[in-house]
C-alpha cells in the first residue's frame, strides 16, 4: 500500500510543482474559449429550453479541460520518465502493475478535477449556475477523468518518443474532444454526422456531464454512463495487461 | 543463509538476431564482493537488467536470495538494490525527496536516520536539499548509490558505478561499499577499472559474447594467468644479453620487460646483465595484475 501512496503523491507533486503549466494554463485557455465563443455566438437561439449558448458552453468546456489534463498527466509523466530513463525508479521497486496503474490514474484524475473545479468556479463569475444533479455531475466527471487518464497511460506506454505522443494527442484526443459536442448539440448536426458522432466515446462523457449540469441532454444519461463505463473498463483492462507484460517498459 | 545470494541458471536473452546472453550460469554466494568483468557488449548490463527485473529472459531462471525474479518479484526486488549505469534522475525533486520517495516505492517508511547516514557516507549532506538538476555528474552518481541502498537490501548490484567519477569520490564510495560488504551485504560489481576489481573483489567472472569464460577467486586468477615482471631500462641503442632477449619484450625508450616465474629470478637476470657489462639505468618489479589476466583471457577467449 505504501508503494502505491508514494507513487500517487509523487505524481501529484510532479504536476503541483509546475502548477502554472498544469493548472493555471488550462484554466486561462478555457476561460478564453468561454469569453470568445460566448461573445460571438450568444446571439444564437437557446440550445435547450431555458439554456443560453453561453451557459451551454460551460460544462462542455469544463469537461474538455478535465479530459485533456487527465490525459496529459499520465501520458507526459510516463513518456518523460521513459525518455530520461528515470522510469527505472518505478520499475526496480516491488510495485505491482495494479499499484502503478492506480497511482498514475488517480493522480491524473486529481489534476483533472482540480482543473475542472477551477474552471467551474471561474465560470460562476460570468454565468452563475448551480448543477441540477450534482451527484450525476460528479459521477460523469469521475468516470470521464478516469477514462482519459487510462487512455493517457496507454499512450505513454505505447509512445517511444515525444513525436508519437504528440500525434496521439493532436490526431486523436483533440479531434475527439472538439467533436464531442462541446460547442454544439449533436441534434444541430446533419443526420450522417450525428450518426458518426455516436462512435465518439467523448460525446457521452460530455453529454452525461451536461445532463448533471442542466438536467437535459442529447442522449439518455444511463446510456452515456454504460458506454463510458464500458470504455473505461476495457481500456483499464488493456493498460493493466500491458503493465503486467511490461510491454515497452521491461524489454 | 544457506543458498546463493544470486543464482542464474541457463539464462538466454536475444535482441533480434543478437544473442546477448547464451545459456549463462552463475552463482554468487552471500557476503561475496563479486566482480563481473568483460568488454563492452559482453552482456554484463543485460545480465544485471534480468536480475533487476528490467528485462525478461528468453529462457532460464534467475533468483535473488532464492526468490525467483519473475514469480516472487516482490521479495526478489526488496532484496536487491541496483545502481544503473546511466546517470538518471528525476528533475522535479531534491536529493532528500528523491530518497524519501524511493523508500516509499519499496514499501517502507522513510528512515531519516538511515537517509542521513547515507548522505553523510556518500558526502551528500550539504546537497540534501538541492534539486537533482543542480548536482554534478559525480554527485548524481552518488545519489543513485544512495537510492539503491535506501531500502537496506541484502544484495547490491553496481553497474559501472565509478565511470566518470573523480579519484577522491571513488575512494569515498569504495570505503563505504567495503564497509557494507564487511557488514554482510553481497556486492556484484561491473567495472572497467580492473585495479578496483582486483583490490575489492574476492571472486571474479569474466564475460565475453554473452558467456562466462573465466570464473574463479581473484587470487587464483592472478596465480594462474598472471606473473610478476621485471622492467629494465638501459642506455638507448643497447639491448639485453641474447639469452634474456629471447624472453623479453621491448618497450619504448630503451626499456625491456621480462616475465618472472618467481622473484628469485631477479638475481640471475641482474647477474647476467652485469656479466655482459650492461649499465642498468632503471629497474622496476611489477606485480601480477588483473588487467594482464583480463587481456590474456579475452585473447584466448576460452575458459
Amino acid at each position: 500500500m505504501r508503494g502505491f501512496t508514494t507513487l500517487f503523491s509523487k505524481e501529484v507533486l510532479r504536476f503541483w510543482k509546475v502548477s502554472f503549466q498544469t493548472l493555471l494554463a488550462p484554466l486561462v485557455s478555457t476561460l478564453l474559449y468561454m469569453l470568445v465563443f460566448a461573445q460571438v455566438l450568444d446571439s444564437h437561439s437557446e440550445v435547450y429550453p431555458g439554456v443560453s449558448y453561453r451557459e451551454f458552453l460551460v460544462p462542455g468546456l469544463a469537461m474538455m479541460a478535465m479530459l485533456q489534463n487527465s490525459f496529459s498527466n499520465t501520458s507526459s509523466s510516463l513518456i518523460q520518465s521513459k525518455l530520461t530513463g528515470n522510469i527505472v525508479f518505478i520499475l526496480l521497486p516491488p510495485l505491482s502493475p495494479f499499484e502503478i496503474f492506480s497511482a498514475y490514474v488517480l493522480a491524473a484524475m486529481v489534476r483533472g478535477f482540480a482543473v475542472g473545479i477551477c474552471v467551474w468556479i471561474a465560470s460562476l463569475i460570468f454565468f452563475p449556475h448551480l448543477p441540477a444533479h450534482p451527484l450525476e455531475l460528479l459521477l460523469f466527471a469521475f468516470i470521464g477523468n478516469a477514462l482519459a487518464a487510462v487512455l493517457g497511460l496507454v499512450a505513454g506506454i505505447w509512445s517511444e518518443k515525444f513525436d508519437q505522443l504528440a500525434a496521439f494527442q493532436n490526431f486523436l484526443i483533440v479531434p475527439l474532444t472538439f467533436l464531442a459536442g462541446v460547442f454544439y448539440s449533436i441534434h444541430s448536426l446533419p443526420p450522417m454526422w450525428r450518426d458518426i458522432s455516436r462512435f465518439n466515446p467523448f460525446l457521452y462523457m460530455i453529454d452525461g456531464f451536461r445532463h448533471g449540469f442542466f438536467g437535459v441532454s442529447d442522449i439518455p444519461p444511463l446510456e452515456s454512463f454504460v458506454i463510458v463505463g464500458g470504455c473505461a473498463f476495457a481500456l483499464s483492462w488493456l493498460s493493466l495487461s500491458l503493465l503486467s507484460r511490461g510491454w515497452r517498459l521491461r524489454t | 543463509m544457506s543458498g546463493p545470494a544470486i543464482s542464474v541458471q541457463g539464462a538466454c536473452k536475444s535482441f533480434g538476431k543478437f544473442q546477448a546472453l547464451k545459456h549463462l550460469d552463475l552463482e554468487v554466494h552471500p557476503g561475496e564482493f563479486f566482480a563481473l568483468l568483460g568488454p563492452n557488449g559482453a552482456g554484463k548490463t543485460t545480465l544485471i537488467s534480468l536480475l533487476a527485473g528490467l528485462s525478461r529472459p528468453d529462457a532460464g531462471g534467475l533468483s535473488i536470495l532464492g526468490f525467483d525474479v519473475a514469480k516472487d518479484y516482490r521479495q526478489a526486488r526488496r532484496a536487491v538494490g541496483v545502481v544503473p549505469q546511466e546517470l538518471v534522475f528525476d528533475p522535479f525533486f531534491t536529493v532528500r525527496e528523491t530518497l524519501r520517495l524511493q523508500s516509499g516505492y519499496f514499501g517502507i517508511r522513510p528512515d531519516p536516520k538511515w537517509i542521513d547516514e547515507l548522505l553523510e557516507n556518500l558526502q551528500l549532506r550539504d546537497k540534501a536539499d538541492s534539486n537533482m538538476r543542480a548536482l554534478s555528474g559525480g554527485m548524481k552518481r552518488r545519489v543513485l548509490v544512495a537510492q539503491a541502498l535506501v531500502h537496506r537490501p541484502s544484495v547490491l548490484i553496481l553497474d559501472e558505478p565509478t565511470a566518470g567519477v573523480d579519484v577522491e569520490l571513488r575512494q569515498t564510495l569504495w570505503k563505504f561499499i567495503r564497509r557494507l560488504n564487511e557488514e554482510g551485504m553481497t556486492i556484484l560489481l561491473t567495472t572497467h577499472y580492473l585495479e578496483e576489481a582486483q583490490t575489492l573483489c574476492n571472486r571474479v567472472a569474466m564475460m565475453k559474447a554473452g558467456q562466462i569464460i573465466a570464473l574463479d577467486t581473484t587470487q587464483n586468477l592472478l596465480a594462474h594467468h598472471s606473473r610478476p615482471s621485471l622492467m629494465i631500462r638501459v642506455d638507448p641503442g643497447k639491448t639485453l644479453p641474447a639469452a634474456l632477449m629471447e624472453r623479453a619484450s621491448s618497450l619504448p625508450a630503451g626499456r625491456f620487460r621480462i616475465g618472472l616465474e618467481n622473484f628469485a629470478e631477479v638475481e640471475h637476470i641482474l647477474a647476467a646483465c652485469r656479466a655482459s657489462g650492461l649499465d642498468i639505468k632503471e629497474l622496476e618489479v611489477g606485480q601480477a595484475d588483473l588487467e594482464e589476466v583480463f587481456v590474456r583471457i579475452m585473447k584466448d577467449g576460452t575458459r
